[in-house]
C-alpha cells in the first residue's frame, strides 16, 4: 500500500495534511491553543473526514479565535461569548450529517457560558466539545477564569481565592456521554481522544490543558507547561483504530480494555498504574474526586457511554438535514389550512 | 327565591329605547375558577348568531384566586375594539364587586351573584341579583360538580335577559367540550337553569337586545398568536426554540401543536422540525441563529424581557447577515412591568435592537389575518435580506379572540433568498474566465449593487463553498479586518441592504380622502382608528388614515405625511415612539405636521382616546 510517487502524503480521501490547515495563527508563539490546533488538524487528517461536512464553531476569547486556524475548507462560526453551546445546537438541527467542532475556552464556557453549556451537555447535541483550558482570561489580558486553582497566583502574585469549577466532574455528573481530559503538550493522546471524539455520537468534552504563554506560565500558576507536565497522571496509554482501517490491532486482554465506538472504531486503553474503568460513571466521579483532592491532573478517556441517545436522533427527525428540504415536505397543502379554518369557525 | 331588584327602577332605564346588537358585556369572576369556558360559550353563541364580535381576557398575572375580567363586544357595525364602558356587567368577585359597581356607567344592567355579601347602593344602574347557588343546587345533584358549572348560570340568564339564541348556546358548548358529550349537556343543563330563572323571576325588558344578522358567516374566530402560528407552519419552518414567557407563549404552543400534527413525514412519520425549549432566550436565539446559518427556517417567539436578552445575538445576526424570525409579542414593560397587559412599548427597542449600528426589519400586523400574513412573508424576507426579522405583535393581539375571514392559502413559492449551491460554484468555475477560477463566491460581497450577498450553506460539498462567520470586521471576502475602510464598506453596505428593504417590506394599509387631517397607526390600534375615524367624521371631521405594517418606512409613508396638513401619529406607549421614528426619517420641514397621541395605561385603546384628543386638539 505504500505510495512510491514522492510528493506529500495523503489520506484515504487524497487530501494531505495541508487541506486540514487553516489561516496562519495570530495568537501569541507558544500558546498551548495552537498546538491544540495543530492536533486538531492532524485528527481529521487522520480520520480522512470530508471537510465540507465540518462545522466550526467557538465563542469568544483567544481560544475561540482557533477554528479560523485549521480546517479552511469547512464553515466556521466565530459567535458572541459563551453561546457557543446554542449555535452548535441549532446548526446540528438544521442539518443533522454535519460533523460539529467547538471550540471554547474556560473563560467562555465555565463563567459566561455556564449555562449553556451545561444544557448543551444535558442535551447531549452531537459535537465535539473542546475546551482550551488555561486557567486564566487570555484575550482581556490575564484575569482569573473559573477554573484557576485555588492558591494559584497570576503573574502580578495575586492569589485565587475561589475554588475551581471541575469541568470534567461537572461534565460526568451531568450524564456527557463522553468526557476527556488531556493537555496540549501531549500530542499523542490528544489525537486519539479527538479520533475517539469524532466517532462518538453524543457530546464528547474534551477539556484540554492548554498552557497561557503570556498571562498564565509562571510559578504560582497550576496551569503552566511545567506543573501540567509533573502533574499529569495519565489514566492509560491511548490508542485509537478508526473502523476503517480494522487491521488486528495486538490488543492483550489482560492489560488493554477496548471501547467501541458506534462507528465501529476501536479505542483502546492500556492499563497504567490504576485499574480503571471509563464506562463506570459512579468511579469516574470518585476516581475525580480523589485526585482533586491530591492536586493531580488526571488525564485520559474519563467517562464514556456509547449507549445514551444524542438529542438529534432523540428527536426523531428525517434523515435529510432540515435545512434543505424541499418546499413540499415542508408546506403543508391548501386541504390542511381548510381543516384548520374549519375548527375555528 | 329571592330576587333583588334594585327599588329605584335603575334612573328610567326600562322605559328606554332598546339599544340593538351594539353593546359590550364585561364578566368579572376569580382567576382560576374556570369562567373561562362560560366566556367562550357566550363569545361564540353570539358569533353564531350573525353579530360582530371580539373577546377580551383582562387578567392578572397569577394562576388563581385574583380577580380577572372577561369584554365580549357586540357591534353590528363590525367595531371590535375595547370600549371603556361596559352596558351590561356580571358580577361573581367578592373581592372586587364592590369596585366593579362603581366604575359602572349610568344605565347598566348589574348582574350580581346575591349569595355574596353585598347590596347594591347605585340608583343608576339596574341591579339583577341572581342566586347562583339555588339554581346551581337544583340542576346539578353532585356537590362536586357545582363549582364548574356555576358560571354557566348567567350565560343562561344573558341569554333570557338579551336574547341569546339557546340553540346557538347548545352548539357552542358542543364545540367548546368536543368529545365529552357528559360536560357538554351538564353544563347546557345550568344554562337552561339560568334562562328558566330569568324567565319566571324577571319580568322586565332590559334596553339592550341581540338580534340575528348574517355578518358573520364563514368566518372563524381566533388569537392573534394562533394566526401567526399558522403563518409559521406554512412558511415551512423546521426548527423551533423558544422559552415561555407571557403573552408570546401560546405562540409557540399552538405552533409546536400544529406541526406535531401536519408535518410528519407521511411516508416514515419523522418529524420535518426540530423544537428545543431553551434554558433562556439567549440560547433560544443561539439556535436560531444556528440553525438558520445552516440554512434552517428558524423561530422563537418572546416578550420584551426576552428581546433584550436576545439583544446581543441580534446585533451579531444582523453583522454576520444571518436570517431568523423573532416574534415580539409586546407587553407592558420594563422588566416584568404589567406582564398581562398590552403595549406597544417595544417599537424603538426592536428597530435598532443591539448596539451599534444596526437597523432592523419589523412587521407589524393588526389583525389575525395579519398576523399570519406577515409570519409567513418575515421568513422570506429574512431569508431573501440574510437578517434577523421582527415580528411586532402585542398582547391584545395575540392572547385576544378575533372574528376574521378564513386565511387564503399563500400560493407563491417559499423564498429562500440567493442560496449558492455546490452545482452553482461548479457552473460558475466553468464559466470563469482562466485565473478568475477562484474567485467565483464572496460570501458579503454586494453581487447586485442592492446590499444583499449571496451565501452558501454548511455542508455544501464544494471547495469554494466554505467561508468563516465572525462578529468581528470583515472583508467582502469574510476575512477577518479591522482596516477603517473594510468596516465603512461593510456598515454602509448593510445601510443600502436595508434601503432596498423598504421596496420589499409590506406596504401600509392607506386611506387617502383629501381631508384636513391625517391619522397614521400601527398594530393592533387599527380597530379603535376605524371606529374613531367614523365617529369624528360623525363630528365633521373627515380623516386620511395610513397604517404602518413595516420598518423601515416604505416611501408611502414619507409622502403621506408630506401631503397631508396635520398628522395625528397613535401610539400605545407614553414616548410616542412611532411619532419619534417618523419625526426622525420625514422631510424636517413635515415635522410641525405631527401631532402625538398616546395611550399607555396598558388597556387596549378605545376609540375614545383617540377621537377625544384630536378634536380637544383640532379646537387649537
Ligand atoms: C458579552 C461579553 N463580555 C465580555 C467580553 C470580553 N471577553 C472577551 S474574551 C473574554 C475571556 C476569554 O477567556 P477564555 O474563554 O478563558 O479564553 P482565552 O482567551 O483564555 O483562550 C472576555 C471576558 C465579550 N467579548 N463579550
Ligand atoms: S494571551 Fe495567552 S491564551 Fe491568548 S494567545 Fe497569548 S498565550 Fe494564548
Amino acid at each position: 500500500m505504500a505510495t512510491t510517487t514522492p510528493g506529500p502524503q495523503t489520506n484515504r480521501l487524497g487530501l494531505t495534511l495541508n487541506d486540514y490547515k487553516g489561516a496562519p495563527s495570530t495568537l501569541c508563539a507558544g500558546c498551548g491553543h495552537d498546538a491544540i490546533t495543530g492536533q486538531i488538524v492532524r485528527a481529521f487528517y487522520e480520520m480522512g473526514v470530508e471537510p465540507h461536512r465540518v462545522a466550526k464553531l467557538s465563542g469568544i476569547g483567544c481560544s475561540s479565535k482557533t477554528p479560523a486556524y485549521f480546517l479552511n475548507k469547512a464553515h466556521g462560526f466565530n459567535s458572541v461569548h459563551g453561546r457557543m453551546p446554542a449555535v452548535a445546537t441549532g446548526t446540528m438541527l438544521a442539518n443533522r450529517q454535519l460533523l460539529a467542532i467547538g471550540v471554547s475556552g474556560d473563560g467562555d464556557t465555565a463563567s459566561i457560558g455556564m449555562g449553556q453549556f451545561i444544557h448543551l451537555l444535558r442535551r447531549n447535541v452531537p459535537m465535539i466539545y473542546v475546551v482550551e483550558n488555561n486557567g486564566v482570561y487570555g484575550l482581556t489580558k490575564g484575569q482569573f477564569s473559573a477554573t484557576a486553582d485555588l492558591g494559584s497566583t497570576l503573574k502580578s502574585g495575586v492569589a485565587n481565592d475561589l475554588p475551581p469549577v471541575d469541568l470534567c466532574a461537572l461534565a460526568v455528573q451531568l450524564g456527557c456521554s463522553f468526557v476527556a481530559r488531556s493537555f496540549s503538550g501531549d500530542p499523542k493522546q490528544l489525537v486519539a481522544l479527538l479520533e475517539a471524539a469524532m466517532a462518538h455520537r453524543g457530546t464528547a468534552l474534551l477539556d484540554v490543558i492548554s498552557p497561557c504563554v503570556t498571562f498564565n506560565n509562571h510559578e504560582g500558576s497550576t496551569k503552566s507547561y511545567t506543573a501540567a507536565k509533573e502533574l499529569d497522571i495519565p489514566l492509560h496509554t491511548l490508542g485509537f483504530i478508526p473502523a476503517f482501517s480494522q487491521i488486528e490491532a495486538e490488543i492483550d486482554p489482560g492489560e488493554t480494555r477496548v471501547v467501541e465506538m458506534h462507528d465501529g472504531s476501536k479505542l483502546t486503553l492500556k492499563k497504567l498504574a490504576r485499574d480503571y474503568d471509563p464506562t463506570d460513571r459512579a468511579a469516574a466521579m470518585a476516581t475525580l474526586m480523589e485526585s482533586n483532592g491530591k492536586g493531580e491532573f488526571l488525564t485520559g478517556l474519563i467517562y464514556v457511554n456509547e449507549q445514551q441517545p444524542d438529542f438529534i436522533s432523540s428527536l426523531n427527525l428525517v434523515d435529510e438535514p432540515l435545512a434543505t428540504l424541499p418546499s413540499s415536505k415542508v408546506r403543508p397543502g391548501k386541504a390542511v389550512l381548510d381543516q384548520v379554518m374549519e375548527s375555528l369557525k | 327565591m329571592a330576587v333583588t331588584l334594585s327599588a329605584t327602577g335603575a334612573g328610567g332605564l326600562l322605559d328606554r329605547e332598546t339599544v340593538i346588537n351594539d353593546f359590550s358585556i364585561q364578566v368579572a369572576t376569580v382567576n382560576g375558577s374556570g369562567s373561562q369556558s362560560a366566556n367562550l360559550v357566550l363569545l361564540r353563541s353570539i358569533f353564531r348568531m350573525g353579530i360582530p364580535v371580539s373577546g377580551k381576557n383582562l387578567f392578572p398575572s397569577n394562576i388563581a384566586g385574583l380577580p380577572t375580567w372577561f369584554t365580549i363586544r357586540a357591534n353590528k357595525h363590525g367595531y371590535v375594539a375595547r370600549k371603556a364602558q361596559n352596558e351590561l356587567f356580571v358580577a361573581m368577585n367578592p373581592e372586587t364587586i364592590a369596585e366593579d359597581e362603581a366604575q359602572l356607567m349610568p344605565g347598566a344592567v348589574f348582574i350580581y351573584n346575591s349569595d355574596l355579601k353585598f347590596t347594591p347602593s347605585r340608583e343608576d344602574v339596574l341591579a339583577v341579583g341572581v342566586p347562583f347557588g339555588a339554581i346551581v343546587a337544583q340542576t346539578c345533584q353532585e356537590v362536586k360538580l357545582r363549582k364548574l358549572v356555576t358560571n354557566m348560570v348567567y350565560v343562561g340568564v344573558l341569554a333570557q335577559l338579551i336574547g341569546i339564541d339557546l340553540n346557538e348556546i347548545e352548539a357552542a358548548l358542543a364545540k367548546q367540550f368536543k368529545g365529552k358529550e357528559k360536560a357538554a349537556t351538564l353544563n347546557f343543563s345550568a344554562v337552561q337553569a339560568g334562562f328558566d330563572w330569568a324567565a319566571t323571576n324577571l319580568d322586565f325588558k332590559v334596553p339592550y337586545r341581540l338580534e340575528r344578522m348574517d355578518a358573520t358567516a364563514g368566518k372563524i374566530i381566533i388569537e392573534g398568536n394562533r394566526a401567526a402560528a399558522l403563518g409559521c407552519l406554512f412558511a415551512g419552518t423546521t426548527v423551533v426554540a423558544w422559552y415561555p414567557i407571557t403573552p408570546s407563549t401560546s405562540l409557540c404552543e399552538n405552533l409546536i401543536g400544529y406541526l406535531e400534527k401536519h408535518r410528519l413525514d407521511p411516508e416514515t412519520g419523522k418529524a420535518t422540525f426540530g423544537v428545543v425549549q431553551a434554558e433562556d432566550e439567549l440560547a433560544a436565539a443561539g439556535i436560531v441563529f444556528g440553525a438558520s446559518w445552516a440554512g434552517a427556517r428558524a423561530m422563537t417567539a418572546t416578550s420584551g424581557p426576552g428581546i433584550s436578552l436576545m439583544n446581543e445575538f441580534v446585533g451579531l445576526a444582523y453583522f454576520t447577515e444571518i436570517p431568523g424570525v423573532i416574534f415580539d409579542v409586546q407587553r407592558v414593560g420594563p422588566s416584568t412591568g404589567l406582564p398581562t397587559r398590552t403595549q406597544q412599548g417595544d417599537l424603538m427597542a426592536l428597530y435598532h435592537a443591539s448596539h451599534g449600528d444596526t437597523k432592523h426589519l419589523v412587521l407589524i400586523p393588526a389583525t389575525p389575518q395579519e398576523a399570519y400574513e406577515l409570519a409567513y412573508q418575515a421568513f422570506d424576507l429574512s431569508e431573501r435580506f440574510q437578517t434577523p426579522v421582527f415580528v411586532m405583535l402585542d398582547l391584545d393581539l395575540g392572547m385576544n379572540s378575533w372574528m376574521a375571514d378564513p386565511f387564503p392559502y399563500l400560493d407563491q413559492p417559499l423564498d429562500r433568498g440567493p442560496v449558492v449551491t455546490a452545482e452553482d460554484l461548479t457552473r460558475r468555475v466553468e464559466q470563469a474566465p482562466e485565473g478568475a477560477k477562484h474567485d467565483v463566491f464572496g460570501r458579503y460581497r454586494d453581487v447586485k449593487g442592492d446590499g444583499i450577498p449571496e451565501r452558501t450553506l454548511p455542508g455544501t460539498p464544494h471547495p469554494l463553498a466554505a467561508y468563516f462567520t465572525r462578529g468581528s470586521g470583515h472583508t467582502s471576502e469574510a476575512k477577518y479586518s479591522e482596516k477603517p475602510a473594510d468596516y465603512t464598506w461593510l456598515v454602509d453596505r448593510l445601510a443600502r441592504k436595508h434601503e432596498t428593504a423598504r421596496k420589499y417590506v409590506p406596504t401600509p394599509v392607506e386611506d387617502w380622502q383629501g381631508a384636513e387631517v391625517s391619522i397614521v397607526a400601527y398594530g393592533t390600534s387599527e380597530y379603535a382608528v376605524q371606529e374613531a375615524r367614523d365617529l369624528l367624521a360623525a363630528q365633521g371631521i373627515s380623516t386620511n388614515y395610513l397604517r404602518v405594517k413595516a420598518l423601515p418606512f416604505t416611501p408611502s409613508v414619507k409622502e403621506f405625511v408630506k401631503k397631508s396638513r396635520r398628522v395625528y401619529v397613535i401610539d400605545q406607549n407614553r414616548d410616542g415612539q412611532m411619532a419619534s421614528l417618523l419625526k426622525l426619517e420625514i422631510d424636517p420641514a413635515d415635522a410641525p405636521k405631527i401631532r402625538s397621541i398616546r395611550h399607555y395605561d396598558g388597556m387596549p385603546i378605545d376609540a375614545m382616546s383617540i377621537v377625544e384628543p384630536v378634536l380637544e386638539m383640532e379646537k387649537h
